[in-house]
């Protein structure tokens, strides 16, 4: 309420401003109607508005001046002199009282009537000395001082994008900056004050990021209209919750998110909430209800519209799908729940009998996917027949900034977005198999197959290294069936600021975007879903993901994407990214041995370090934040040297430790280090060797060999991959991946990607540490007593 | 009525270009293909934190292209809210016109008959006045 009011008083005083140029155009000229009715829809705004916010003064003060202005207008009484300078004091006082109401202080409220009274027509020449008597000499003075506290100012959208661009040019000027320093010779001094400018630049990017940011209220404001105009038109009675209006967002992204959400919201009232009738037929409250929530869930932003309608028949969708040649019946048949009631996203189709005035006027929910994908979110959708969908929008907090990969081909480099990567791998690695068939290639990844389509083909350029040096990106477009690109080489990690590319370039159908590199030069953000269809891999059915078991690899071949760096003693190690969260430099000094180990402060926790045997003396040092899911450490190194996706054999250390053995990479000794090691040594407890029960996990999944695994390993298990034939006590399945896990022996554990369960599904969530723990406890238990 | 031109030489003519269009000269530095994008489009360059699309414009009037080398001058031109640099042999001088742009009733190739909006007195010469948005749109905005 206070940021309404403060928008209230900011925006009366601005047009109060703006007004003031007619006020002075209307004293001169009483006659000018122009003047006149731009004067009166001033006092009516703020008639209205105040009777809104309860503010009796300012609505008695525009009311009684509308009033005589109402008359004026109607020919009933003309504007003379005493009039004119009546209605003026009446609106000097209202700038009076808006500006009392910012500062928070009192204003005397007894001359109100006199200047009411002035208006009046019957009043006599006696009264006219009242209105200009009342100020006060000093008025100005005071005025001045007062502002000072004024808690909020109105700026220009542009303004801000113009700062935002500035901070921009700031940050590439300082990566340009950085690397000629690493270029250059030491010098502690020139680098510790890089480092405070450095921060800074973080600072204001941080600060002029969040004054874009805008609450969710904004883009809930107009929903309970809404709902009440539908609900009444459709002769529906509908109850809206909304939650979660304090979440801040990208004030763009809201602009983007209103239509999509009005849309979902008109599709539940309209298709998904039933009559009461029929409600009360299914044994329903009269009233439906429809929810809408917000909230911030790590880089997120998770809109939620729950209705608890009717749902989506999904037989009857598959029917209309198979009519409407979107599906083959046999397909049909092989799909899950959830694939089937995303038909609903398929262009062309709508569950409506029949169209209504309200929805199915032609947008159709795939154009709201559509919308939503194209600022990087996605459109989760759940539903139970009878009981209500819901669904759920995510997108990232701000559109300007994403993590993308580099890669290059033909000598050009181009940037993919990253949460469109499944893998990277390289085509001549063990792992891939590909096939030219007729015309197009199809690439063997494990025993699935993918179209693989070559970027430099794709561009036009010519690829400056030969098809089994390429490296191959497991693409999955969102919406998009998966496949392969290949290009010549994946260079870096990096988080660019993307914007609109100009209409001949994004004409192409292969770009997403631009966005500058560290070194300034344009690049190219690559669209996976407009390669596909340009490629001609993206529409149609594909073959189902197929992936027989006897081709389960086993774990020495695995293709796997490393950070190679240098150690503080200048050796070369290796690490798999996933477990890196994220790189730091940390002041030397607030390194310290305590309670018995080296540690460093990041942010507000203290993490234990490794890789290093004593704080250095003086300077920052570089660490690498690894983390298993759960838990998290330090690793100091001196400077990364590449990142690679090979796969690596293993030669194991002679004894366990930080290091889990040695691999070639490049021609050049690389040691691996062992994350499980690490945590187990630095994070938790060591683990048991002494008769571990088993634990099956599948081979494929990246996320449970890097991340799930060293937990697994820390409750005593010894890990094995999963396959028809494996024998273990706990089998651990995606949740995702549906019934392919079934194994001959022990519990199946299911774990799903996403937070909320599905109805009757018994998975744990990934990142459900207790729950996972106390799974595997259980199961360790029971082993061991039975 | 008195306006502001910018006379350069551009696909090997001297043409004019209503000032007021334009937004700077620069000199660009490197120049990034951007593959498949329309065919008069050079490529991609950066000015400071702005990416600018570079034109062609010896492409867009479909007589051949041309190519940069090092450091190319280039006009700034904004249009439908996007930064484009207009690739040009040279940039002369500024001038100030007097009178409308008259029409050219001379044949002057398809090409510049799209992107002329007429001819102007400038000192001594007669010179083509050229709409740069006409030439960012380049041959196929027309067509369609």
């Amino acid at each position: 309420m206070d940021d309404l009011i403060n928008d209230f008083l900011a925006e009366t005083r601005d047009m109060l401003q703006s007004l003031s140029g007619a006020i002075v155009a209307w004293e001169a000229e009483p006659g000018d109607r122009e003047r006149l009715d731009e004067i009166f829809r001033f006092v009516h705004t703020v008639k209205g508005n105040c009777g809104f916010f309860d503010l009796p003064r300012l609505q008695q003060l525009s009311h009684a001046a509308e009033d005589v202005l109402a008359d004026v207008r109607a020919g009933r009484r003309t504007a003379d002199s005493r009039l004119v300078s009546a209605v003026l004091a009446v609106i000097d006082r209202i700038g009076e009282l808006v500006n009392a109401l910012e500062t928070g202080d009192s204003l005397a409220s007894e001359d109100d009537e006199q200047l009411i009274a002035a208006l009046s027509e019957d009043e006599e020449e006696d009264v006219e000395t009242a209105p200009t008597a009342t100020p006060e000499p000093d008025a100005p003075v005071i005025d001045l001082e007062r502002r000072k506290n004024v808690r909020s100012i109105r700026l220009s959208v542009d303004l801000l994008d113009r700062m935002m661009s500035g901070v921009s040019d700031a940050v590439l000027a300082r990566n340009e900056l950085a690397r000629r320093l690493r270029d250059a010779e030491r010098d502690v001094a020139v680098e510790a004050a890089f480092e405070r400018v450095s921060g800074c630049i973080a600072e204001i990017r941080d600060a002029i990021t969040r004054t874009r940011m805008q609450r969710i209220d904004n883009l809930f404001a107009a929903l309970p209209r809404m709902v009440r105009d539908l609900s009444s038109e459709l002769g529906k009675q509908v109850r809206l919750e909304v939650d979660g209006g304090d979440v801040e967002l990208d004030r763009e992204m809201i602009e983007m998110i209103r239509d999509p959400l009005s849309h979902i919201v008109r599709n539940a009232i309209d298709h998904g909430i039933e009559s009461s009738a029929d409600r009360a037929k299914a044994g329903k409250e009269a009233i439906g209800v429809l929810r809408v929530s917000a909230r911030q869930a790590g880089n997120q932003i998770l809109i939620e519209v729950a209705d608890d309608g009717r749902g989506i028949d999904a037989d009857k969708l598959v029917a209309k799908a198979i009519a409407a040649g979107i599906v083959t019946s046999d397909r049909a048949e092989r799909m899950s729940h959830v694939e089937r009631i995303q038909l609903i996203f398929a262009a062309g189709l709508s569950t409506a009998g029949q169209v209504t005035a309200i929805s199915g006027r032609g947008v159709g929910m795939d154009v709201v996917r559509a919308n939503i994908e194209r600022i990087g979110g996605v459109v989760d959708l759940d539903s139970r027949l009878g009981h209500g969908v819901k669904l759920v929008i995510r997108v990232p907090l701000t559109l300007t900034i994403i993590p993308a990969l580099t890669v290059s081909a033909g000598g050009q480099i181009f940037a993919i977005p990253r949460s469109a990567i499944e893998e990277i791998l390289r085509a001549r690695g063990a792992a891939v198999r590909v096939d030219r068939l007729g015309d197009a290639n199809v690439a063997t990844i494990r025993g699935r197959r993918v179209p693989l389509v070559g970027l430099s083909g794709l561009l036009g350029v010519d690829t400056a290294v030969a098809d089994d040096e390429q490296k191959l990106i497991l693409l999955k477009p969102a919406g998009g069936d998966v496949y392969a690109l290949a290009v010549d080489a994946v260079h870096d990690h990096e988080e660019l600021v993307v914007k609109p590319a100009a209409p001949l370039v994004m004409a192409a159908g292969l770009y997403a975007g631009t966005t500058l590199a560290d070194d300034g030069r344009p690049i190219l953000l690559l669209d996976p879903s407009g390669m596909a269809s340009r490629a001609g891999v993206g529409s149609g059915e594909q073959e189902v993901e197929h992936r027989p078991a006897a081709d389960a690899m086993t774990e020495q071949t695995r293709e796997s994407t490393l950070l190679l760096f240098r150690g503080l003693d200048g050796g070369l190690r290796a690490v798999p990214v996933p477990v890196v969260e994220r790189i730091e430099d940390v002041p030397a000094d607030s390194i310290s041995f305590t309670a018995g180990r080296l540690r460093v402060p990041v942010g507000e926790r203290i993490l234990p370090l490794a890789g290093c045997a004593e704080a250095p003396a003086e300077g920052l040092l570089r660490i690498l934040r690894l983390t298993d899911g759960a838990a998290e450490i330090a690793y100091g190194f001196a400077e990364v040297v590449d990142i690679r996706a090979v796969a690596i054999d293993l030669q194991p250390a002679l004894v366990p430790g930080e290091v889990s053995g040695v691999a070639l990479i490049d021609g050049n000794q690389v040691e691996i280090v062992d994350p499980y090691w690490l945590f187990a040594a630095f994070a938790g407890e060591a683990a048991d060797g002494a008769e571990q029960p088993t634990c099956a996990l599948p081979a494929d999944d990246p996320w449970m060999a890097n991340i799930l695994r060293p937990l697994i390993e820390s409750l005593g298990y010894r890990v094995v991959p999963a396959g028809e034939e494996v024998l273990a006590d706990i089998v651990i399945a995606s949740a995702e991946a549906g019934g392919a896990a079934q194994s001959t022996a022990g519990e199946v554990l299911r774990i799903r990607a996403r937070p909320e369960p599905d109805e009757g599904d018994n998975s744990i969530y990934r990142y459900d540490r207790a729950a996972l723990i106390s799974a595997l406890s259980r199961h360790g238990k029971d082993r061991k007593h039975g | 009525m008195a306006e502001l031109v910018l006379i350069v030489r551009m696909a090997g003519r001297r043409v004019a270009i209503p000032a007021s269009e334009v937004e700077a000269v620069v000199e660009l530095e490197g120049l990034t293909p951007a593959p498949r994008a329309a065919a008069h489009v050079a490529g991609l360059s950066a000015l400071r934190s702005r990416v600018l699309t570079v034109i062609d414009a010896m492409a867009s009037l479909e007589l051949g292209c041309s190519f940069g080398e090092g450091l190319i001058e280039a006009v700034v031109v904004n249009s439908g809210g996007h930064p484009y640099a207009l690739l040009v042999d040279e940039v002369e001088d500024v001038i100030e016109t007097d009178g409308a742009p008259l029409a050219v009733r001379a044949p002057i190739g398809a090409g510049w008959d799209r992107v002329a909006i007429g001819m102007i007195d400038a000192g001594s010469d007669l010179l083509l006045l050229v709409d740069p948005h006409l030439v960012i749109a380049g041959p196929a905005a027309q067509a369609a």
